[in-house]
């Protein structure tokens, strides 16, 4: 008999995620969605992402979405922000410090030697540590965002829609109640 | 009393008006707030925030100090409207280092809960990060001067209510800032009093009562809602 075609199942999407100069509280967040986390996995498979053990995002091809959290504070930042850019096509800013710098942005109004000489005293100079930046930066002062998700971390369920807006190809737009920057 | 009251029309909705109105208090009276920061009903107006800007009979206005008139058609709530409001909202947390995860006036604070009301996601505009120090010199009242809005209640409320003038806003384009009237220019050496109401009117977290920060749980805040996590 002529049975009707399997239809075929959606191709997951590949989501990288990365913590910058953060405190992997938003990571905690999305890990909050809690067993929501099953139904996900149906639909993404991860790259990058402190959750994995891919080392290179892209590397095994091009990623559809980038969280970001944490802001910049170091040069290694910078450069593993640039190629979170590069390799997916939607970037998301993810929490208070992606967005904003956050309270480590609170350091910027003290001058980054000083900081380093109080705290070390001698200060660690091997070329394998990345210099840190005068001043913490939100990541849209260096690439372009498509999305941010704000909150000190944002609540679970805000990750949860913004991931199910995304995976249906919808422009995300978060709930009124999940607007929160605390 | 007239046969008919008489109203303008704010987007769609018959305002019922009293002599002396503004847009937004007429607005106010009949459950329909314009979205605001700098103004209060406690003291007179300022106009300095633009956050309550709405089109009357088409031409933009600050709906807090422009007359209500009789038969005007107001549109608060357009496309455009709610745009420039995000802007301007961003542009005030750019200005300032408005760190709300470690402000004390976190779920209190009105200039973030129109942002949130706004649905102001990111920044837009790059930071500015003001350096401005803190003054922590008054015994009972913190001054965070790199979260003041200049809305100048504090300004108003001193002068209007407290009768002390302890306020006032100094100097010019983005170095414009709140100064203190006392020799030192330092809050502790002013006649600020904690009982003051100019030390408990400002909508930020900018003056600061000390040693009630954190006081009250999430979900219990001032602006809190039922989707505020606890």
């Amino acid at each position: 008999m002529n049975a009707p075609p399997i239809p075929e199942a959606p191709r997951k999407l590949r989501v990288a995620t990365v913590s910058l100069a953060g405190c992997f509280g938003c990571h905690m967040s999305l890990l909050d969605i809690d067993e929501r986390l099953f139904e996900l996995i149906e639909r993404v498979e991860f790259d990058r992402s402190p959750l994995t053990d891919i080392k290179t995002v892209g590397e095994r091809g091009q990623c559809d979405i980038g969280l970001v959290e944490g802001g910049l504070c170091n040069a290694e930042n910078v450069e593993v922000l640039r190629a979170f850019r590069a390799h997916c096509t939607v970037l998301v800013a993810v929490g208070a410090c992606a967005i904003t710098g956050g309270l480590p942005a609170l350091r910027n109004h003290l001058d980054v030697g000083d900081i380093l000489q109080s705290v070390y005293g001698e200060v660690p100079d091997d070329p394998e540590l990345p210099l840190p930046l005068n001043r913490v930066l939100p990541i849209h002062e260096v690439v372009h965002i498509d999305h941010a998700l704000p909150g000190c971390p944002p609540p679970a369920d805000a990750f949860w829609q913004l991931l199910q807006d995304l995976i249906a190809g919808r422009t995300p737009v978060p709930a009124p109640g999940l607007i929160r920057y605390d | 009393m007239s046969a008919v009251d008489p109203t303008f029309d704010l987007d769609g909705q018959p305002i019922a008006l009293q002599p002396g109105d503004t847009i937004l208090t007429a607005a106010a009276r009949a459950g329909h707030e314009v979205p605001h920061l700098c103004w209060s009903a406690e003291v007179s107006a300022s106009a300095s925030c633009r956050l309550c800007t709405v089109l009357a009979d088409g031409r933009p206005v600050a709906a807090c100090v422009t007359p209500a008139v009789a038969g005007q058609k107001v549109e608060c709530r357009t496309a455009l409207l709610a745009t420039q409001r995000l802007r301007l909202l961003q542009m005030l947390f750019v200005e300032g280092n408005h760190f709300c995860p470690g402000c004390e006036k976190s779920g209190h604070c009105l200039l973030q809960v129109q942002a949130e009301r706004a649905g102001m996601t990111d920044l837009n505009f790059e930071v500015l990060n003001p350096e401005r120090p803190v003054d922590a010199s008054h015994p009972d009242v913190l001054f965070e001067p790199n979260r003041c809005i200049l809305c100048q209640l504090c300004v108003r409320a001193s002068e209007e209510i407290d009768g002390k003038r302890v306020f006032a806003i100094g100097g010019h384009g983005i170095a414009t800032r709140l100064v203190i009237d006392s020799a030192s220019g330092r809050l502790g050496d002013s006649a600020l009093s904690v009982d003051d109401r100019a030390a408990h009117i400002c909508p930020v977290g900018a003056l600061l009562p000390k040693r009630v920060g954190f006081a009250v749980p999430i979900g219990r805040r001032r602006f809190d809602t039922g989707d505020t996590r606890g």
